[in-house]
């Protein structure tokens, strides 16, 4: 009961945001925190993937750029009026791109993770940043649609009935879409197919004795982390109004897990607190010193070494039972 | 043709003998002590600027040789003691997590110290002329160098490993670590050392390096994720995988670079045809390590059979 009051008064702070930022003079902190909505969206995919079903994808920000690149082409097209491949006519129309972002994103997942779960442990970090890289090395020389200096999208996507060129519109778009993806992936993980994943990562052994298929269940775990990262990055890509292959580079990857990780690995909220705390120390350390990095490298450390389970561990949510074996 | 084609090889194993340095300790510390170390790029890079600013202090070719490979020998040892030594129970998330937080570390610490700047070294004049490998067939002989040099750490390396006891140990350490243990070895004392080489090797890349690409902060980043192909292709804890591995990724990512933008351009613009055939270039290795892992999973040489 106490924490669904404590969570009903952070959604309410959440959305009154704008409104506040206004208020104390700090009007930028609304684009900071679409920023962190975007990038939670796709840190709670990826947890799906490495706090429930206990596969550590080195590779997620392909999906990310992927979903991105599906905005910024679409847009390409729709500006020079020439359909993309003779026959896919471009559009400025959230309600397509965002739909085909997550399409996109949730078929290269299917391929790559079909493949890349033949592995396991350590070969499976490395291949799906191999996946990454291949991908990320296309768009670099995709010359037509600006190879390694990326897209400008030069308007927003248009819904009908918000002026996404409002910043506060924008905002409430990814909060609200963040919210439902939370959602989506709370009922995920408590379904029956949830609790497989949640076997899996404990003792697939045991699972696969007790007769579960759990190639299958795996691969379906990885497409729909790849579907949230798709969704994540169209967002991106239009608060943004740019796309590059820099958003795929494999460093991006590492900062999805970083989030993961500092958020608390395996519960709903953690990815949201730990694009918040990357974010938030990104901006707040940039604001200090030039050399951020110098310091946010060291707390990185310091969460791994002392703070287990992450932040919502150090809150008392952390997740109970023990890890996986990685 | 073919003269351009043998340089390209010799190219290709330059290139090769560099990752192997690197692949070499990564591998052995990823198959003896289990860590994923992403800040093994780090010490390549401390290596580099090691001998860059000691060579520019100085400008002894000696002090500077010992400069880099001091190092990151010793700062790759404090690593260990420091931190990795407190990874190697906890899962590959965290590990990958903690070095993330060191590469940031070190690439702002160098930053903070030398600069953004990217160094350039020259070479000791004596290095600088060419050697005619076959007649007509000229070849700048530090590259030459860097060759034989990789090569005779190979073999130091093959010795070592295969015939001293520390190599006994090292072996020993990466199939049945328990067991080594359990027999009384102070295997912690044996991880610090190992680590040590590897960053010894790291760094000696990296002082080798200097000359031939720049040097800047995020070089490390650059090799880093070549030589982690190299190590899943050779096989996890195999110093003779990564050899093998290092030198088919050398070979195969330099060959492509010499002949996609030359194939492409028979069917596209030249403009277009190079940017193509520079990022088809740059996927080949990947799209080799993806083949191999599909083929087989643990690599072309298992240690742990």
């Amino acid at each position: 009961m106490r924490d669904r009051v404590i969570l009903g008064l952070l959604l309410l702070g959440a959305i009154l945001l704008p409104f506040g930022a206004q208020a104390a003079g700090f009007p930028a902190t609304t684009g900071i925190a679409t920023q962190i909505a975007c990038l939670a969206i796709a840190a709670a995919s990826l947890n799906l993937l490495i706090g429930h079903a206990g596969l550590v994808s080195f590779g997620h920000a392909a999906y990310f750029g992927l979903g991105a690149y599906v905005v910024g082409i679409l847009w390409e097209h729709f500006r020079l009026g020439e359909p993309l491949l003779g026959f896919i006519p471009g559009t400025n129309q959230l309600l397509i791109t965002l739909p085909l972002a997550m399409i996109v994103a949730g078929l290269a997942a299917a391929a790559i993770g079909a493949l890349s779960l033949r592995t396991s442990g350590v070969q499976f970090i490395m291949i799906t940043l191999a996946f990454a890289q291949m991908v990320f090395f296309l768009f670099v020389g995709l010359k037509q649609y600006g190879g390694d200096d990326g897209l400008v999208v030069r308007r927003r996507n248009l819904v009908p009935g918000l002026d996404l060129r409002d910043a506060m519109q924008m905002y409430w778009l990814c909060l609200g879409l963040l919210v439902a993806w939370l959602f989506v992936l709370a009922r995920i993980v408590g379904s029956r197919f949830g609790r497989v994943l949640e076997g899996i990562r404990q003792n697939e052994r045991r699972m696969a004795a007790i007769g579960v298929s759990t190639y299958a269940y795996k691969l379906v775990a990885f497409i729909l982390s790849g579907v949230g990262c798709g969704l994540a990055g169209a967002l991106m890509a239009n608060y943004l109004r740019f796309v590059s292959p820099e958003m795929m580079s494999w460093q991006r990857s590492g900062e999805l897990m970083v989030m993961v990780i500092l958020g608390g690995v395996g519960t709903l909220f953690g990815p949201v607190l730990g694009a918040a705390g990357l974010v938030g120390l990104e901006y707040a350390l940039g604001g200090i010193t030039e050399h951020w990095q110098f310091f946010l490298g060291p707390i990185l450390l310091g969460v791994v070494l002392y703070a287990r389970g992450g932040l919502m561990g150090l809150l008392g949510y952390g997740r109970g039972g023990g890890r996986g074996h990685g | 043709m073919s003269v351009l084609l043998a340089e390209q090889l010799l190219n290709g194993v330059q290139l090769g003998v560099m990752l192997f340095l690197l692949a070499a300790g990564l591998t052995l510390v990823f198959g003896i002590m289990g860590v994923i170390n992403l800040a093994h790029g780090s010490l390549y890079m401390i290596g580099a600027y090691g001998a860059a600013v000691v060579a520019q202090a100085t400008g002894s070719w000696w002090l500077a040789l010992l400069g880099g490979l001091g190092a990151a020998a010793v700062i790759g040892m404090a690593m260990e003691l420091l931190v990795l030594r407190r990874l190697y129970a906890r899962d590959h998330l965290d590990q990958v997590l903690a070095t993330f937080g060191l590469i940031l570390f070190f690439n702002q610490g160098i930053t903070m110290l030398v600069g953004r700047q990217p160094l350039f070294v020259e070479l000791p004049p004596l290095l600088t002329g060419a050697v005619e490998i076959f007649p007509g067939v000229p070849y700048p002989a530090y590259r030459l160098l860097i060759i034989a040099v990789g090569l005779l750490v190979a073999a130091g390396l093959y010795v070592l490993i295969q015939h001293s006891r520390i190599g006994m140990l090292v072996r020993a350490g990466a199939t049945h670590r328990d067991m080594v243990r359990a027999l009384g070895v102070d295997i912690r004392k044996l991880y610090t050392l190992v680590f040590g080489l590897g960053a010894l090797l790291a760094g000696l890349a990296g002082l080798m390096a200097g000359p031939v690409y720049n040097v800047q902060v995020g070089m490390g980043e650059q090799i880093l994720i070549l030589t982690f192909v190299v190590v899943v292709i050779g096989g996890i804890g195999s110093v003779r995988g990564a050899l093998f591995g290092a030198l088919l990724v050398g070979i195969t990512d330099t060959l492509l670079r010499g002949i996609m933008p030359g194939l492409l351009r028979t069917v596209l613009p030249a403009s277009e045809a190079d940017a193509l055939g520079a990022s088809l270039s740059s996927m080949g290795v990947y799209v080799l390590m993806a083949v191999v892992l599909l083929v087989r999973p643990r690599g072309l040489f298992p240690a742990h059979a």
